[in-house]
């Protein structure tokens, strides 16, 4: 009798523990350690593959990051994302173009796209603020509608530096631009760790926790609270006095920000450049990240950001290794799909407070 | 008063208005003869006509423009490969194709109905989610189940690693059958008859089926799914039906759409079929919450107009034949934007408008 109770509490636990953790994540989680074990067996260096992943999540990590104010303030995922990104681009195009060079040039490719990011992200967030309760849909299509105008832009605007310009024409960019002697590694080499195979991008990581830390900072200042505030209830936060559009449009406008600095920050890891269609889909990867990490539709913290990062980018250098290596059968760009849009589908499906 | 209408007239058709000013402006300049026109566009009525179809019956149900009409896209691409392997030609395959669509169909529709109705209130961003989840599930089949687990005979559509389909799939033996069934030709300008046939009747059918119970049903819900609960009809199966039927109707409308092309890129022919169809309809004047038949081919002489000259018109002014084809891509996003953002902010006017007559209302009450 006493054994039963004790198994039915136990399994109970468990279960509880289990929809804390989402039956989703769990399963990621799983096969991430699974993954992990599995691959020195099958010939696949686990230190590489640590460092990999370890590179990855310094490249993704600050686009996740971008996520959070939005979600936030109440304005749902950010698939709006590629307007950011489109911001970084101008600045790092620019950069170029103004015949910066090395390390320096990552530094005024921040400076010039913040502009960008700031004017973009207070249209961005004026819509928003138009049209609340449909965000995720519109700013989806934002995204989209960005990326192909800039598609146009891309081939129009003056650009004349050779590194950058399809070589017959003159002018119109190339589809990907190499970092080489300007900010490729920039942040990467700053203090790297190199053990054997193991190799630490520490100055990334450093200006991630930086970025990460200043998120978690704000989130606790007076501006910080009011923004939790206006997205768990809205109505209650008017009333206590919070201006609720502005809150939104700094979420917004700081969301569009981190997007370029992030994408500066994937750039520098990746080394090259990519314009048009590239930023396209971009936001999926990192909504899925930030999900997988924990957070819902309306709730997101750093540690969600941290965690997701590391879980989605770890099955993403995974999978194909460890596949490859097994069976010699490279499902992973399935795997992939199946898995992040799985996430996004998972989590737009949980019962909140508008759905009810 | 007679203003106020008149603006509203303005915005109603401000889409289509446009659409009209940018066919005129390009037309000439890119310099295409108006006969090669015409018949590009009749060709275009009778390839995408069937697919816009299938969106209107979610529109009625008050459940958006369905993103996910992909799903019943690749249905009827399955259909058309296992045909193409079982070496049935001409109008038969095309029918045995839409024979084993439609179950795959209406199970698809079954799955995105019932994630749907989880996700009230944010349906198209589910859907059009749901559609990217599921293009993962068909790759799994398609590049990795197709030969070792469902069989596939000939290799002339495998890949060359054995397993797998090839990215295109050709549909020689069906090409342009059903388009050529009943051959007409008016002035150089060549007529599928039949396909336009095909066309009336599903135009008859949602004609029809609008003033069924179910027809009605799926209105009042598409108006208030609370007082349609009330009145004692089943919300979310009506929503599932909805979703049923134009995934349904969405698969069989890709095989006339294929059967048309000629062959099937199997990896990207549907990824972009429903953003052009939903772009298609708004052009027409649609909106996310009323759409007609008139709307329907108005939106595809004008869209289709619009993208047989802007990659030409676009060569013309600029010398670089890329703009255009931006530009084209840039019109179909930028559409869609727009007419999701005229949505949400009349659904706001009117719930404020809906509050104000019942602070109204309560005070007349009080007085």
């Amino acid at each position: 009798m006493t054994e039963k109770t004790n198994t039915i509490t136990l399994s109970d636990r468990v279960k509880d523990i289990a929809k804390d953790f989402g039956l989703p994540r769990l399963i990621i989680t799983g096969f991430l350690v699974l993954l992990l074990v599995v691959s020195p067996f099958v010939g696949a260096d686990l230190p590489t593959q640590i460092s990999n992943i370890i590179n990855r999540f310094s490249w993704n990590g600050i686009l996740v990051l971008a996520m959070v104010p939005m979600v936030h303030s109440g304005c749902g995922l950010n698939f709006g994302l590629p307007l950011g990104i489109i911001s970084g681009l101008l600045g790092a195009t620019l950069s170029i173009e103004l015949g910066f060079s090395g390390a320096f040039s990552f530094l005024m490719a921040i400076l010039l796209a913040t502009p960008f990011a700031l004017v973009f992200g207070c249209i961005y967030g004026w819509l928003l603020n138009k049209i609340k309760g449909g965000e995720m849909m519109i700013a989806t299509y934002v995204g989209f509608s960005s990326v192909s105008l800039m598609c146009m832009m891309w081939l129009l605007l003056p650009y004349h530096s050779p590194n950058m310009v399809w070589g017959m024409a003159g002018k119109g960019l190339r589809t990907t631009i190499s970092l080489e002697g300007y900010y490729t590694q920039a942040l990467a080499k700053i203090l790297q760790i190199n053990i054997g195979n193991l190799s630490i991008p520490t100055g990334s990581i450093l200006f991630f926790a930086l970025l990460a830390f200043g998120m978690w900072a704000f989130l606790h200042t007076k501006t910080g609270t009011a923004m939790t505030a206006v997205g768990s209830n809205p109505e209650f936060a008017r009333s206590s006095g919070v201006n609720v559009d502005k809150i939104r449009l700094i979420s917004v406008v700081m969301s569009t920000w981190l997007a370029a600095i992030g994408i500066l920050v994937y750039e520098q890891g990746f080394g090259f450049i990519q314009l048009y269609m590239a930023p396209f889909y971009m936001a999926l990867p990192a909504v899925s990240a930030i999900l997988i990490g924990g957070a819902s539709v309306n709730k997101a913290s750093v540690m969600n950001v941290i965690i997701g990062t590391i879980l989605f980018q770890g099955i993403v250098t995974m999978t194909p290794t460890v596949m490859n290596n097994m069976i010699h059968l490279d499902m992973s760009e399935v795997i992939r799909i199946i898995v992040s849009n799985g996430m996004i589908l998972y989590a737009l499906t949980r019962k909140t407070e508008e759905t009810k | 008063m007679n203003k106020i209408n008149y603006s509203d007239y303005l915005r109603r058709f401000s889409v289509p208005l446009m659409f009209v000013i940018i066919c005129a402006v390009c037309a000439p300049i890119s310099g295409l003869s108006p006969s090669y026109l015409c018949n590009e566009i009749v060709t275009r009525m009778g390839r995408n006509a069937f697919l816009i179809l299938s969106l209107l019956i979610p529109i009625m149900a008050g459940m958006g423009l369905n993103f996910s009409m992909t799903l019943g896209a690749m249905a009827g691409e399955i259909g058309l490969i296992l045909v193409s392997d079982w070496q049935i030609v001409g109008i038969p395959g095309m029918i045995l194709a839409m024979i084993v669509s439609v179950p795959i169909s209406a199970l698809l529709g079954l799955f995105c109905g019932k994630v749907l109705n989880m996700a009230k209130g944010r349906e198209m961003i589910t859907s059009y989610i749901i559609s990217f989840f599921i293009n993962g599930i068909y790759q799994l089949i398609v590049l990795y189940l197709m030969g070792p687990v469902i069989p596939i005979k000939h290799s002339n559509i495998k890949l060359p690693r054995g397993y797998g389909i090839r990215n295109t799939v050709s549909l020689l033996s069906m090409r342009q059958k059903l388009d050529n069934l009943i051959p007409l030709n008016i002035g150089g300008v060549k007529i599928p008859v039949a396909t336009f046939i095909i066309i009336f009747l599903l135009c008859l059918v949602i004609i029809w089926f609008r003033k069924t119970k179910l027809g009605q049903d799926m209105r009042a819900v598409g108006q208030d799914m609370g007082v349609a609960r009330d009145s004692g009809i089943d919300v979310e199966r009506t929503r599932i039906i909805s979703m049923v039927l134009s995934t349904v109707f969405a698969g069989i409308g890709m095989i006339i759409y294929l059967q048309n092309m000629g062959n099937i890129a199997t990896y990207s022919s549907h990824s972009q079929i429903g953003m052009f169809c939903i772009a298609a309809l708004l052009v027409g004047g649609a909106s996310v919450e009323k759409a007609s038949i008139g709307n329907v081919f108005l939106g595809i002489i004008l869209f289709h107009t619009m993208f047989i000259v802007a990659p030409k018109a676009g060569t013309v002014i600029t010398g670089d034949s890329m703009i255009g084809e931006y530009f084209r891509v840039f019109v179909s996003y930028a559409v869609i934007t727009v007419a999701l953002i005229m949505y949400e902010t009349n659904k706001r006017k009117n719930k404020s408008k809906a509050g104000e007559q019942l602070a109204l209302a309560q005070e007349e009450a009080n007085e």
